[in-house]
């Protein structure tokens, strides 16, 4: 810790910081977006259809007479 | 595959939902009432607890953590369980959440009025209340990630990944900004200060926002839109891209609510980065929201819930949009300390937030009492007079924030300030305040009519605590199957995953500040506070002064030549807590005790001005606090406050606890006996004298020699 603090004692190379971040997000994103676009749909859609797939709704137009 | 029964309890989703429309009708009132006071300033009446400053945080704290909070823990206890397949884990553990949080917003309700606060905005609670808050959280979320490890569905919906990551970070944000040392049962001082407890204190703010009136509602999104219109979300490839950015992102954008502080450079503009790409993944959500009802648009037509929901999203859209053009620091340089701040939270909160509330309430309502909507056109009505009220609230607002922020820049040809005097640009935009106060009525109207129709709705049905479902049996991931769905398919990972995201951006943000030495250059003009003035500063955040008053005077020439030299981080470092301020209804005060500045004003128009505020400027518009003037000051923790502070690091001499009443009764005896001199009947013990101590203090440090 003592290393880290006296690494730190000024702020001069205080821009590596944001840089390494932008570098760990940027590569992040790059990782999610490659594994979304590369998720079969099948799974997409059988994940997106959670919500609904019960049938003990009272009614399904919120309330509306038709 | 074998079946299994099992039964979901309404009972916990029912309570939640009630409270709800309670809690958003005393939110609203009380937001109402602070907006009256605005206009007519002696509203108050001179009575302590109901004053603006007291008040204020009570209305933000009912619409953040009882409206909207109650709000979506209604929304996960009736969706979790739906979602996973399995009830709750544990009743008495969502008895303890549901009861905890109603005993905490109470408390709140009784300790805000009475001055009981920390002056961190949305963090106001005193510390006992804080240790509840933790506790009960910890209940919530154990509650839900066992409902998870319980589940018999394979994949967790990306409405639960909202709920977790709200979970996470809300529990990290308010741990590490609520770490303080007590004074006493009902006081302490926070561990951090000046500009490294407003770096703390908005790395939590901005990110309570963004995780607790954001990140759940979204959840509440990708669940009730989709059930609403009956309809898959739009794209559910975009909803893990989405998820993932905002968790990545929001966690860095603090910065931008102090541009142009004393906040090192390198800090200001990591947070302005970090907001203008916060645009990408918050646009994604609100067209993924909107998109949701592609082909059911004759359905928004008629329906009030999907009406609700589509200007809830429109409202997020837009202010997330605006929220970044907000932290340009050119555009931050006209809109931070005006009224512009209040209309975007705004459009938040009535039109994200509330309408987000009011839709899932008309759609859940009914079916959990097995009943239809009592009245359609009702709601219809509220819909219409909530958008009316939204905007009639906001639009002047803006117009008050410019007009403002360009009068107090104003210089004349010969090169002074056009409008020198700060009341003069107060009574330009008062009319502003008038529409504002008239939209609040309507939205509050509004809620009204949503809670007699609610009402009518329940008591004409019949409440269905349990309803039966049935499914497989528990899915276990297999080998083999994507990265994500393994994940996904793991709470615990999963909310570890999360919480290393957001812990990434906490801490490059925020550990330098504290390890770089040079980041808080020290002064040694400046010294602490003397016993006398700590109970003033003490006095100061208990009435709330910080909410309309700020202590940061920008390096702008307008600001410089109105209120003196810029402030510097080094000025700060004995404020515990920080008193920066976000908002300037009256003047900035960071340098109101300097007597070569313009501003300065003498112990006897203080005294007065406190009293009755209107006999010295019949325009004002501050309440009058004329029990400043017969409160004896409370001098048994001054000891304490001192060892504290000495623990702190504030370096008063040794033992200097046992000397600081004496001290104290000494300089308040040399300001009672000069304004005594001129006229005015006060006694040394009064809290008036400990106010006007501090005051006179504020920003001399560095003109000591001038």
């Amino acid at each position: 810790m003592k290393i880290v603090i006296q690494q730190l004692e000024q702020i001069n190379g205080v821009e590596i910081y944001p840089i390494i971040s932008l570098i760990i997000f940027f590569t992040f994103f790059v990782l999610v977006g490659y594994l979304v676009l590369t998720t079969p749909k099948s799974v997409i859609e059988e994940m997106s259809n959670l919500p609904l797939d019960e049938d003990n709704d009272l009614q399904d137009n919120n309330g509306i007479q038709n | 595959m074998e079946l299994q029964k099992f039964t979901y309890d309404n009972k916990l989703t029912k309570l939640f939902m009630l409270v709800t429309v309670l809690w958003g009708v005393v939110a609203m009132l009380v937001g109402l009432t602070v907006a009256f006071e605005l206009i007519f300033p002696n509203m108050s009446g001179g009575i302590s607890w109901l004053t603006f400053g007291r008040l204020r945080p009570l209305h933000t704290n009912a619409a953040i953590f009882a409206f909207v909070g109650n709000g979506f823990f209604a929304a996960i206890y009736y969706s979790m369980p739906r979602l996973l397949k399995t009830p709750m884990y544990s009743k008495a553990m969502g008895n303890i959440h549901f009861w905890g949080w109603q005993l905490i917003i109470v408390l709140a309700a009784v300790t805000y009025p009475l001055g009981l606060t920390q002056s961190k905005e949305y963090a106001e609670l005193i510390w006992p209340i804080d240790i509840l808050v933790v506790l009960v959280w910890v209940v919530f979320g154990l509650n839900m990630i066992i409902t998870l490890v319980k589940r018999r569905v394979k994949h967790i919906y990306v409405a639960i990944w909202f709920y977790i990551a709200t979970w996470v970070t809300i529990a990290v944000l308010y741990i590490v900004n609520n770490i303080q040392v007590p004074t006493s049962f009902l006081h302490s001082y926070p561990i951090y200060s000046g500009i490294q407890d407003a770096l703390v204190q908005w790395w939590y703010g901005h990110n309570a926002v963004a995780f607790f009136l954001t990140t759940p509602i979204l959840g509440m999104m990708y669940y009730f839109i989709p059930k609403a219109a009956n309809r898959p979300v739009y794209s559910y490839k975009l909803s893990i891209i989405h998820f993932w950015a905002l968790i990545f992102l929001y966690i860095w954008a603090g910065p931008h609510h102090l541009l142009y502080s004393a906040l090192p450079d390198w800090a200001q503009a990591l947070g302005v980065v970090f907001s203008i790409m916060l645009i990408a993944p918050s646009w994604g959500g609100m067209i993924n929201g909107l998109l949701t009802l592609r082909g059911a648009w004759d359905k928004v037509r008629e329906d009030p819930v999907l009406k609700m929901f589509v200007v809830g999203v429109t409202a997020y859209g837009m202010s997330t949009f605006e929220g970044p053009m907000l932290s340009l620091k050119s555009v931050n340089a006209l809109s931070h300390f005006t009224d512009w701040t209040i209309a975007h939270v705004h459009i938040g909160t009535l039109g994200w937030n509330a309408m987000m509330n009011f839709g899932m309430i008309y759609w859940m309502a009914p079916r959990l009492f097995k009943t239809k909507l009592w009245s359609v056109k009702l709601a219809n009505t509220h819909f219409w007079i909530a958008t009316l009220g939204m905007l009639f609230f906001s639009i002047p607002l803006y117009f008050a924030g410019f007009t403002q922020a360009l009068m107090w820049k104003e210089f004349t040809a010969q090169g002074y300030l056009a409008y020198p005097n700060f009341l003069e640009t107060i009574t330009q935009i008062l009319p502003m305040y008038y529409l504002r106060a008239f939209g609040g009525t309507l939205y509050f109207i509004g809620a009204l009519l949503f809670v007699v129709n609610v009402w009518k709705t329940i008591t004409s049905g019949k409440f269905a605590r349990y309803e039966e479902d049935a499914a497989p049996a528990k899915h276990a991931p297999k080998a083999g199957e994507g990265w994500h769905r393994k994940l996904e398919g793991r709470p615990l990972q999963f909310t570890v995953a999360a919480l290393i995201v957001i812990i990434i951006g906490g801490a490059v943000e925020i550990i330098p500040m504290y390890l770089v030495k040079s980041n808080v250059p020290t002064i040694s003009a400046v010294q602490p506070y003397t016993p006398l003035e700590l109970e003033g500063r003490d006095i100061y955040v208990r009435e709330g002064c910080y909410l309309c008053h700020s202590q940061m005077i920008r390096p702008f020439r307008s600001e410089v030549v109105r209120y003196g030299d810029y402030s510097k981080a080094g000025e700060s470092v004995y404020d515990f807590p920080f008193q920066y301020g976000s908002k300037r209804t009256g003047p900035d005060l960071a340098r109101e005790g300097v007597k070569t500045l313009p501003n300065y004003k003498p112990d006897s128009w203080h005294y007065n001005h406190m009293v009755n505020p209107q006999q010295l400027n019949a325009e004002s518009i501050m309440p009058p606090h004329p029990w400043l003037a017969e409160w004896d000051l409370d001098v048994s923790n001054t000891p304490s406050k001192i060892n504290v502070m000495t623990y702190l690091g504030v370096p008063y001499p040794e033992g200097y606890a046992d000397q600081a009443v004496a001290d104290l009764n000494k300089q308040a005896h040399g300001i009672a006996e000069g304004l005594r001199k001129g006229g005015i009947d006060v006694e040394d013990n009064k809290e008036i004298i400990a106010i006007i101590a501090y005051l006179q203090r504020l920003g001399t440090d560095l003109y000591k020699d001038k």
